[in-house]
């Protein structure tokens, strides 16, 4: 097997963060966004988050989905707040919704990217992250007005305010350790979700 | 020349289907709805990277109350496959208008596979199929494609012929 070139990391520090403890340190009011949670770790994350709650539409496939289903919903819902969340598999999956995104560039959207560098779901194998590709760098390049990449415990209140507090769209790198996801029974039956969703957003 | 009769009539039927988010990779057969998404104060056109973004834009628009369309030409319908997956299994509408390359005087040989594929890969992968060759049919077709897919909450295409779209002629 070929060997993979590891691009040099000199600037980038061992991911040390348990996600189970950083995603809710960096969204401590989940159920205050419309969130749509990209599959595998985020989406079992923000649904543990929320108690499976209403305002959460997590994937379960459709991998590189979530971005744009979260472009198409801030459009749509100007006065709410959305949140993309979703892990860097997916995102890697489809770098150009980042360019997409920046273009339209809606002020309600924000965008989180949580990174352990791994395919979780698939063996634990090495992703590009994981071999120094960085996200939080093609995110700015892409034109995304504000990008913040968190290594440290010390760093997640500076995410926190972009998400909070910024007006304006931003993308936030969490880079965690391998590890599990928090995690609770959630609803695989997209048409219960999506009818949830929209009962709680939308009048009838 | 084509453009001067019928679509601006698909573009109204798109309006009054209440269509507000139009997503497209650009295309030489669709340049006209472009123009006019661009100029519409009331439509969000977002310009794609690949189509299947557009995809699930559509989807997260429905969530959010809203209706999309994404226009492409066939050869952006193979990079579609697994994101079809998204409104088949949520059971979300989803609407396309396709303007096929690879039939009418095409000249280029890397639009035939695509082309010729597109019917039948639409159907396989769960997309009900409508085809326009006369241009007096076209307005109707994308009113009635339009509400099939917003009613029954099904993924719907309209492929507009080559000849429909007329050839397109390179200088080379």
């Amino acid at each position: 097997m070929a060997k993979l070139n590891r691009i040099s990391t000199h600037n980038l520090p061992e991911a040390v963060l348990d996600r189970r403890e950083a995603v809710p340190a960096l969204i401590p009011r989940p159920r205050d966004w419309l969130v749509v949670a990209g599959l595998a770790g985020s989406a079992q994350e923000l649904c543990a988050m929320t108690d499976d709650g209403p305002n959460v539409f997590g994937l379960g496939g459709a991998m590189g989905a979530a971005p744009m289903m979260a472009l198409g919903l801030a459009l749509a819902q100007p006065e709410r707040r959305v949140l993309c969340i979703t892990g860097d598999g997916e995102l890697l999956m489809n770098l150009g919704a980042l360019a997409t995104i920046a273009l339209l560039n809606p002020p309600n959207l924000r965008l989180v990217c949580v990174d352990n560098g791994k395919y979780g779901e698939t063996g634990n194998q090495d992703s590009h992250t994981g071999l120094g590709v960085r996200l939080d760098q093609i995110a700015a390049g892409a034109g995304i007005p504000a990008t913040f990449a968190i290594n440290t415990a010390d760093e997640i209140a500076e995410g926190r305010r972009l998400l909070e507090t910024e007006s304006g769209l931003c993308f936030v790198l969490l880079r965690v350790k391998e590890g599990p996801a928090l995690k609770r029974p959630r609803s695989l039956r997209p048409h219960v979700v999506r009818d949830r969703f929209r009962a709680a957003l939308l009048p009838a | 020349m084509s453009g001067q009769t019928w679509q601006p009539a698909v573009y109204a039927a798109l309006k009054a289907a209440r269509i507000t988010q139009l997503a497209y990779v650009p295309d030489a057969g669709h340049a006209y709805l472009i123009e006019q998404a661009h100029a519409d104060p009331d439509m969000e056109a977002v310009v794609l990277t690949t189509e299947e973004e557009g995809i699930a834009m559509a989807a997260g628009a429905w969530l959010g109350g809203q209706r999309a369309v994404l226009l492409m030409q066939s050869s952006g319908v193979g990079n579609c496959i697994n994101m079809l997956s998204l409104p088949l299994n949520c059971r979300m509408p989803f609407f396309t208008l396709v303007t096929m390359r690879g039939e009418w005087g095409e000249f280029n040989p890397w639009q035939v596979p695509m082309g010729s594929a597109t019917p039948a890969v639409l159907g396989a992968a769960g997309v009900h199929c409508r085809r326009v060759d006369e241009p007096k049919d076209a307005a109707e077709v994308v009113a009635y494609s339009a509400a099939l897919a917003f009613d029954s909450a099904v993924p719907v295409a309209v492929l507009f012929s080559q000849r429909l779209i007329g050839a397109k002629v390179f200088v080379k």
